[in-house]
C-alpha cells in the first residue's frame, strides 16, 4: 500500500510526485470531513504534538492547530518570545525538554534555514516544517498548488507566475519545487532587487515586466513585501525599493491590470495581504481570487500531511 | 489458490439480494423514511445493486443512496505498516431522525461496523440503524454486533478469507472462501 518515502517533512525538495499525489488524494478526503457537521475524526487520538513557533505567525499557526484537533490530537503550543530561548537554551535542549514530555510530532517555525534538517538527525520525533527563514514552507506551497489543482485541473503544462519578494520567500522556493514536481512552467517576477541572482539555475523563467507576466500564466500568486526581513519598515525607509507606491504602481496587481488582458488568471496570495501593496483591495475581493480557498485547503492539506506522517512511523 | 470455495455464484448471490430487497421492503414499507448507506469500499457495490433491485421492485426512484468512509474512525491506526486509505464519503441528504440501513459485504469481527458506526454520527442522530450484509461470519466477532438482514451464513476458521467478488470491480459475480496465504 501507498506510503510518503520520507519520516519527516523538511522541505518539497525532498518529496517524489508521488508523495505529493498522495498528500493531495487523503487532502481531498479531508476537506470532505471538516465540511461535515461534526468536522472531527479521532485518527490521531493517541498522538501529542508540540508546535514550536520561533517565529511569529497566525494563520500558518491556527491552521495547523485546527488540523491537528480535527484529527483528535493532543496540542501543546509554544512561542519563543515567552520562553526559556530568550534566557539562552540551545534549540536541541529545548526540543528534548520538550521531547521528554511524551510528544510524537513537532510542528516548527524557525528564523534560521536548515533549523528542521539540523534537527532531524538529532531527535526521535516526527519534524513538519512550518517554515524556516527564506528557505521552505512545503505546506503552503503543497495548499497553493492543491487549490491551483482544484481550479485548474492537472497543472501539467500549467503556466504559475510568482510575484513580489521572491529573494526573502520561503513561499517562492516551495512553490518553484512543488509546482515544477507536478509539470508546471514557473515564472517569477518583480524589482530585479527582490529576485535572487541565479534563480534561473532552478530553471524558472524570469520578467520584471508584470503586465507581460499576467499575460503569459494561467496563475498569479502575489507575494507580500517582507518588510521585516528588509531591515526596514514603510517609516525609516526600504532599501530594496525607492518607495511602497512606486512598487505599487510597478508591480501592484490591480482591476486595471486585470481588465487589459485576454484572459484573467486565477489570483493566489499565501497572507497576510498588504492591501493596495502588492494587491489592490478590489481584485483581492474579486471572484479571480482564490485566497480564501486557500485558507479552507489549508487545514485540509495539513490535516493529509500530519495523517500519513504519523501513520507511517509506529 | 486451491481450497478456494464458492459460497454463493452468480444466480445465488442474485437470489439473495432479491430476498433481502423484499426483507427491507417488509420492514420500510416505501422507503419515505429510510436511507441505504453503503459503507467503502466493497459494501458500496452491493449498495448500488440492493438500491436498484429496490428501485426496479417498487418503482420509487427516490430512495436515498450514499457512501461512507470508515478509514479516519478505524481502531488499527499506527497499528499496520502503511496508511490506510481514505475512499470518498458522499451523502447528499439528512440522516438526522431517519431509519439508516447500513450495507457491507461481510461481516466477522464487527470493527468495520464499529468505525462505520461512528463515522455515520458525524453526519447526525438517525431514528434507528440496521445492518445488512451479504456474508455473516459467525464465531468471529471481537465486538457485540449483529445484522438484521443477511445473505448467507458460514462458519469459518480466522485462516480463511471471504472475498466478494462483483462485474463491476472484478469481472465476475461470486463470493468464494480462501485460505489465506499470508
Amino acid at each position: 500500500m501507498e506510503k510518503l518515502s520520507t519520516r519527516h517533512l523538511l522541505g518539497i525538495k525532498e518529496l517524489s510526485k508521488a508523495d505529493i499525489e498522495l498528500i493531495f488524494s487523503t487532502a481531498g478526503n479531508f476537506k470532505e470531513v471538516i465540511n461535515r457537521p461534526i468536522k472531527k475524526v479521532p485518527s490521531l487520538r493517541d498522538i501529542t504534538i508540540a508546535n514550536l513557533f520561533f517565529e511569529n505567525s497566525t494563520r500558518t499557526k491556527l491552521s495547523f492547530e485546527l488540523a491537528e484537533k480535527r484529527l483528535s490530537a493532543d496540542v501543546i503550543n509554544f512561542s519563543a518570545s515567552a520562553s526559556s530561548v530568550t534566557k539562552g537554551e540551545t534549540l536541541i535542549d529545548t526540543v528534548n525538554n520538550i521531547l521528554a514530555m511524551k510528544v510524537d510530532m513537532v510542528v516548527m517555525r524557525h528564523p534560521n534555514p536548515g533549523a528542521h534538517a539540523f534537527l532531524s538527525k538529532h531527535i526521535d520525533a516526527t519534524i513538519v516544517n512550518a517554515g524556516d527563514g527564506a528557505h521552505e514552507h512545503p505546506t503552503q506551497a503543497l495548499l497553493d498548488a492543491f487549490s491551483m489543482r482544484h481550479e485548474l485541473g492537472d497543472l501539467t503544462g500549467k503556466k504559475v507566475v510568482i510575484v513580489g519578494d521572491i529573494l526573502h520567500s520561503r513561499v517562492a522556493l516551495s512553490n518553484i519545487y512543488c509546482l515544477q514536481k507536478l509539470g508546471a512552467k514557473v515564472m517569477v517576477c518583480g524589482p530585479p532587487t527582490l529576485i535572487p541572482k541565479y534563480i534561473s539555475s532552478l530553471g524558472v523563467q524570469v520578467s520584471y515586466k508584470l503586465d507581460e507576466a499576467l499575460e503569459w500564466c494561467d496563475a498569479a500568486m502575489m507575494l507580500r513585501i517582507q518588510l521585516e526581513r528588509q531591515g526596514g519598515d514603510e517609516h525609516s525607509g526600504v532599501k530594496f525599493f525607492p518607495s511602497l507606491r512606486e512598487y505599487h504602481n510597478l508591480y501592484g496587481l490591480t482591476m486595471k491590470r486585470l481588465d487589459q488582458l485576454k484572459t484573467v488568471p486565477i489570483i493566489l496570495h499565501p497572507g497576510p495581504i498588504n492591501r493596495g501593496v502588492e494587491i489592490s483591495s478590489e481584485v483581492a475581493d474579486s471572484e479571480h481570487s482564490i485566497i480564501l480557498n486557500q485558507v479552507e485547503n489549508g487545514v485540509a492539506v495539513r490535516m493529509a500531511v500530519l495523517y500519513l506522517l504519523a501513520s507511517s512511523n509506529n | 489458490m486451491k481450497n478456494n470455495r464458492i459460497i454463493l455464484d452468480q444466480i445465488q448471490l442474485e437470489l439473495a439480494i432479491q430476498r433481502l430487497c423484499y426483507q427491507l421492503i417488509e420492514n420500510h414499507n416505501d422507503f419515505s423514511n429510510s436511507v441505504i448507506l453503503g459503507l467503502q469500499p466493497r459494501g458500496v457495490i452491493l449498495a448500488k445493486r440492493i438500491h436498484t433491485e429496490l428501485v426496479k421492485i417498487t418503482s420509487n426512484e427516490s430512495i436515498p443512496l450514499g457512501s461512507l468512509d470508515t478509514t479516519f474512525f478505524r481502531d488499527d491506526f499506527r497499528r499496520r505498516d502503511t496508511p490506510i486509505i481514505a475512499n470518498k464519503t458522499q451523502i447528499d441528504f439528512i440522516i438526522e431522525n431517519k431509519k439508516v440501513i447500513l450495507i457491507d459485504d461481510v461481516l466477522y469481527t464487527g470493527r468495520t461496523i464499529r468505525a462505520g458506526l461512528d463515522a455515520m454520527l458525524a453526519y447526525g442522530r438517525p431514528d434507528l440503524v440496521e445492518l445488512l450484509v451479504l456474508v455473516d461470519r459467525r464465531y468471529g466477532r471481537h465486538l457485540p454486533i449483529e445484522p438484521n438482514y443477511i445473505g448467507t451464513t458460514i462458519d469459518s476458521v480466522s485462516s480463511e478469507r471471504v472475498e466478494a467478488k462483483w462485474v463491476e470491480t472484478d469481472g465476475v459475480d461470486e463470493i468464494i472462501l480462501k485460505e489465506n496465504t499470508k
